[in-house]
């Protein structure tokens, strides 16, 4: 078993997790924050994406004790003072999710791809970028337009502040 | 149209909940004292199970039971079977093998469930498992279907002799044959149609809980069809009465039909918790969801289709073989029959059809409907066909599909169906036009310039949606009715819920069914709910497949908001003193047409649960169920035309624009279906380019078992979409709508491949097409 403590979404939590556990679970069963999924085995579908000390990733592929004393950040913790993030309020108004099951590691995912490209975003870097999250729903359309919406809405927040 | 009702470009409800992470899915679900199923599955295709020692994994840490077949049985739980019953030409029933939920003396395919082990965490569960001790004799296996037919193959079922389901026909052989003898030009070809994972990206998931009090029982599962699946588990395989089973699908991550099935796992996790006293939840990993969720398409074709000297069609002769899995799944039989053959007409005049269809077990995962069913097999068969006749006659392929469209309705085709209406014409100019099609040479010389070969396919489809007419359906071996029913109850206040049985898995029902309700009494699209996915709270429904929910379940709410009205209007009347006839209920109030009296809507509901002065003999409250079944399919069509470049080195194809022109007809919400269209041609696309499972044909092991082997379309797979509408409103149907859920994964697979077999100058190329196919069948031709 292994002791860990990390900040999630912004407040300190411990555990004491069989060695196996992978972060995804301890998010999911420990924290009962059910909004990062599981929807592979192999790394392949993003649907576990959260951020780790500001970068994305697959909280499917590392140890719950390998996070621990990061800074973890889940879909839960994306919306700050009730008022959804661009990438959130992005999706809703472009239909960027159907079932659901995705949206979470593709809005996480989504959110940093555009921190990484402050110069703002294209329709072929989005759709490569995009490359680690799979949808079955949309057929990316809609994905593609809501990164590509709130690329400009943040970097015209940006340039405003 | 009013900003929030019908026809209206409206933002999901439903997606606050989604995008802030606060979905509940099967898997999030918690029951105090839940335990964890992890299932030991066969890792041969095929092989009699000698002995199973469960003694070591029952010793395992945290292990609470180690439950088999035998056990099963030994509780009288019945095995799975297949709903439809389809009889062959001779007249003889289809042949169905028996389908234990956990194997006990032979296994069919890699991944058959075994045994199933309980323990406090998934980990132990796991760790037990892998301690179950199974004796298998290993048999030889076939997963060909062609090859499963064929002398001295592998056997599967005593049953069914030379693995043969059923050999059924539709239309007249020699009639057909005498029209082919006489043609001008007949085309023929032989086609495969290969074979899918739906993979929607929620694995399924079933949380079983048994109440001893109550002698009660709870299952939470990824159902598209909650209803169907307390109804099935109930009169036939025998897992509780209804009145003893509460099936809940809360929010569930796609379906794609499949997870319109019971499975094992969903049996065993209610009979488990009862055998070993706590709720039990099992959540399928990836590589479980690719051997045990039933695979689609998977056929064998040859086809041949005859023209007269003006090319118009007379005649087409379909033969198919369909690979259905080790068993057979709960629509299975349906789904190469009633849900093929009977659209091999497409949007043509046809004036003799003929189709055999001969049903074939083998040792892979069962096969059943998956997004389409049936019909994107058909469309491909007759699209392929088409497009190749008019190169080998020499003319324009959109020209050949105009003379031969369907130009009068209703029509009935030789086929069963009778269409109601549609323009074929409209949606193949509409998608000429955005596709400019004329401009197409051009683009041609312009690319081959830059060293790659351009090419353009077209596609016309059509497909049979609002499934469907009970009595229909039931004449043709339905297990169940195919109606939807709905209750609108109006709160005293004025808000309202409405209780479906359709499920949303995805369609955005929480919106669509919203807009249809505030349309009528134009109330606020919040003040507005849509319950489903319950048989504790919606008393019955068949859920949603086959694109169903607009045009049944829909329907079956305006029906009941017919009565809602109805009533509302009595009360109104009364309560302003005029008569009922002079009411209208708009703009949330009802008023007295023509006059400034007016009553708000919340105050006709309250006055309905007051009653302090309601019409005399009136019963207080204001709620309404309906049932509704439909009079007729629906037929929604269009045309897809897809360009592609082709790179002569490699063999990679680009998709550089992909226009669809789809007559849904009335639309309620553009948004969403727009999404629905994009949804369904990725996945055509998928199949086309993609996508592909593969056995390996010796030992019957899936080789494309993950997503690092199975080619799932990513976002840079993908272009975007050009997709428009155009509109004849259904007759058959109150709100005139026809259904968008299936129409993409139809229309487009024919579409690529048509465009690329005109890039490469060589027609013969199956699917996925591959680079490596399409290199090689490109160096073939030259």
């Amino acid at each position: 078993m292994a002791e860990i403590s990390m900040t999630v979404n912004g407040r300190k939590v411990t555990g004491t997790v069989e060695d196996r556990t992978l972060l995804v679970h301890f998010l999911r069963e420990n924290q009962g924050l059910t909004g990062t999924h599981v929807g592979c085995d192999t790394s392949q579908c993003g649907a576990c994406v959260v951020h780790l000390d500001g970068k994305a990733v697959k909280s499917c592929s590392m140890l719950a004790a390998q996070a621990s004393g990061s800074d973890v950040l889940t879909i839960e913790g994306l919306a700050e003072g009730g008022e959804l993030h661009p990438v959130q309020a992005a999706f809703k108004e472009h239909h960027g999710l159907q079932c659901g099951f995705c949206t979470p590691g593709m809005i996480m995912a989504a959110a940093d791809m555009i921190r990484r490209h402050p110069q703002g975003l294209d329709e072929k870097t989005v759709r490569a970028e995009l490359e680690g999250n799979i949808c079955r729903c949309t057929g990316y359309h809609n994905i593609v337009k809501a990164v590509l919406a709130a690329s400009e809405a943040m970097s015209g927040k940006a340039k405003a502040a | 149209m009013g900003i929030e009702g019908i026809g209206a470009r409206v933002v999901r409800k439903e997606d606050k909940r989604f995008i802030t992470g606060l979905g509940r899915y099967v898997d999030d679900m918690v029951v105090p004292g839940m335990k964890h199923a992890i299932f030991v599955r066969s890792p041969y295709a095929h092989a009699a199970i000698k002995k199973i020692d469960t003694e070591a994994a029952m010793a395992m840490p945290g292990v609470i039971g180690v439950l088999t077949g035998a056990q099963l049985k030994d509780d009288g739980i019945g095995n799975l079977i297949c709903g439809w019953m389809i009889n062959s030409k001779d007249g003889t029933p289809m042949k169905m093998g028996a389908w234990s939920a956990l194997a006990t003396d032979r296994v069919r395919y890699v991944g058959e469930a075994v045994a199933v082990v309980v323990a406090e965490t998934r980990g132990q569960a796991r760790d037990a498992a892998e301690a179950v001790e199974i004796a298998y004799e290993e048999m030889p296996a076939v997963t060909d279907a062609v090859k499963a037919l064929e002398k001295g193959a592998p056997q599967l079922h005593p049953e069914a002799e030379n693995n043969l389901i059923y050999d059924w026909e539709i239309g007249e052989a020699s009639a057909v044959d005498q029209a082919l003898d006489g043609a001008a030009h007949v085309t023929r070809m032989k086609l495969v149609n290969n074979r899918l994972v739906p993979n929607a990206m929620e694995p399924r998931a079933a949380l079983g809980h048994y109440d001893k009090a109550e002698d009660h029982f709870t299952l939470w599962t990824t159902s598209q069809n909650p209803h169907v699946a307390r109804l099935v588990m109930s009169a036939f395989y025998n897992v509780a009465p209804e009145n003893k089973l509460r099936v809940i699908a809360p929010d569930v991550g796609g379906g794609f039909g499949s997870k319109i099935y019971v499975y094992p796992e969903e049996i065993i996790c209610l009979w488990a918790s009862k055998r070993t006293g706590v709720p039990v939840k099992w959540v399928a990993d990836r590589t479980e969801s690719f051997l045990t969720d039933a695979h689609g398409r998977d056929h064998v074709t040859e086809v041949s289709l005859g023209f007269d000297r003006d090319n118009r069609i007379v005649g087409l002769k379909v033969d198919t073989i369909a690979n259905f899995g080790g068993y057979m799944s709960l629509f299975s039989s349906a789904v190469p029959t009633y849900l093929y053959a009977t659209l091999l007409s497409g949007q043509y005049v046809i004036p003799k059809i003929h189709c055999n269809v001969r049903a074939v077990y083998t040792n892979t995962t069962p096969v059943d409907a998956y997004r389409g069913a049936g019909r994107p097999e058909a469309t491909y068969v007759l699209e392929r066909v088409v497009e190749t006749a008019a190169r080998e006659l020499g003319v324009s392929p959109a020209e050949l599909r105009r003379k031969n469209f369907i130009r009068e309705f209703p029509y009935q085709t030789p086929v069963i169906m009778n269409y109601d209406a549609g323009d074929y014409e409209a949606s193949l100019d509409a998608a000429m036009r955005e596709a400019n099609y004329a401009g197409f040479p051009t683009r041609r010389d312009e690319a081959k310039k830059r060293g790659k070969l351009r090419g353009i396919g077209m596609s016309c489809y059509i497909e049979a949606c609002g499934i469907a007419p009970s009595q229909a359906v039931g004449s043709l071996g339905a297990g169940v009715g195919l109606w939807e029913s709905a209750e609108v109850r109006v709160n005293a206040a004025g808000t309202i819920e409405v209780l479906t049985g359709s499920h949303s898995h995805g369609q955005g029902h929480e919106t669509t069914f919203a807009q249809v309700v505030a349309s009528r009494f134009g109330v606020p699209l919040e003040q507005v709910s849509i319950v489903h996915g319950d048989t504790d709270k919606v008393q019955m429904g068949m859920g949603t497949y086959g694109s169903r929910s607009g045009a049944v379940g829909a329907s079956a709410i305006v029906k009941a908001l017919d009565k809602v009205e109805a009533k509302a209007k009595k009360i109104a009347a009364h309560l302003l003193e005029a008569d009922e006839s002079d009411i209208v209920i708009e703009n949330g109030e009802a008023k007295v047409a023509g006059t400034d009296r007016t009553l708000p809507w919340f105050q006709v509901a309250l006055a309905a649960y007051t009653a302090h002065n309601l019409p005399e003999g009136m019963e207080p409250g204001l709620k309404e169920g309906a049932f509704y079944d439909p009079t007729n399919f629906t037929f929604p069509a269009g045309c897809y035309i897809a360009e592609v470049e082709v790179d002569p080195e490699t063999g990679h194809t680009e998709i550089v624009q992909f226009v669809a022109a789809d007559d849904f007809g009335n639309i309620i919400n553009p948004l969403i279906v727009e999404g629905q269209v994009h949804g369904g041609l990725a996945q055509g696309i998928g199949q086309a380019l993609l996508e592909g499972c593969h056995y390996d044909p010796t030992s019957g092991q899936l080789v494309t078992a993950s997503y690092m082997d199975y080619t799932m379309p990513r976002a840079g797979d993908l272009p975007s979409f050009q997709v428009s509408t155009t509109n004849t409103p259904c007759p058959g149907n109150p709100l005139g709508v026809k259904g968008c859920g299936e129409a993409g994964a139809i229309g487009s697979p024919p579409a690529i491949i048509n465009a690329i077999t005109d890039a490469i100058g060589n027609n013969d190329l199956s699917m996925p097409a591959t680079p490596q196919k399409v290199w090689a069948a490109m160096k073939a031709s030259q």
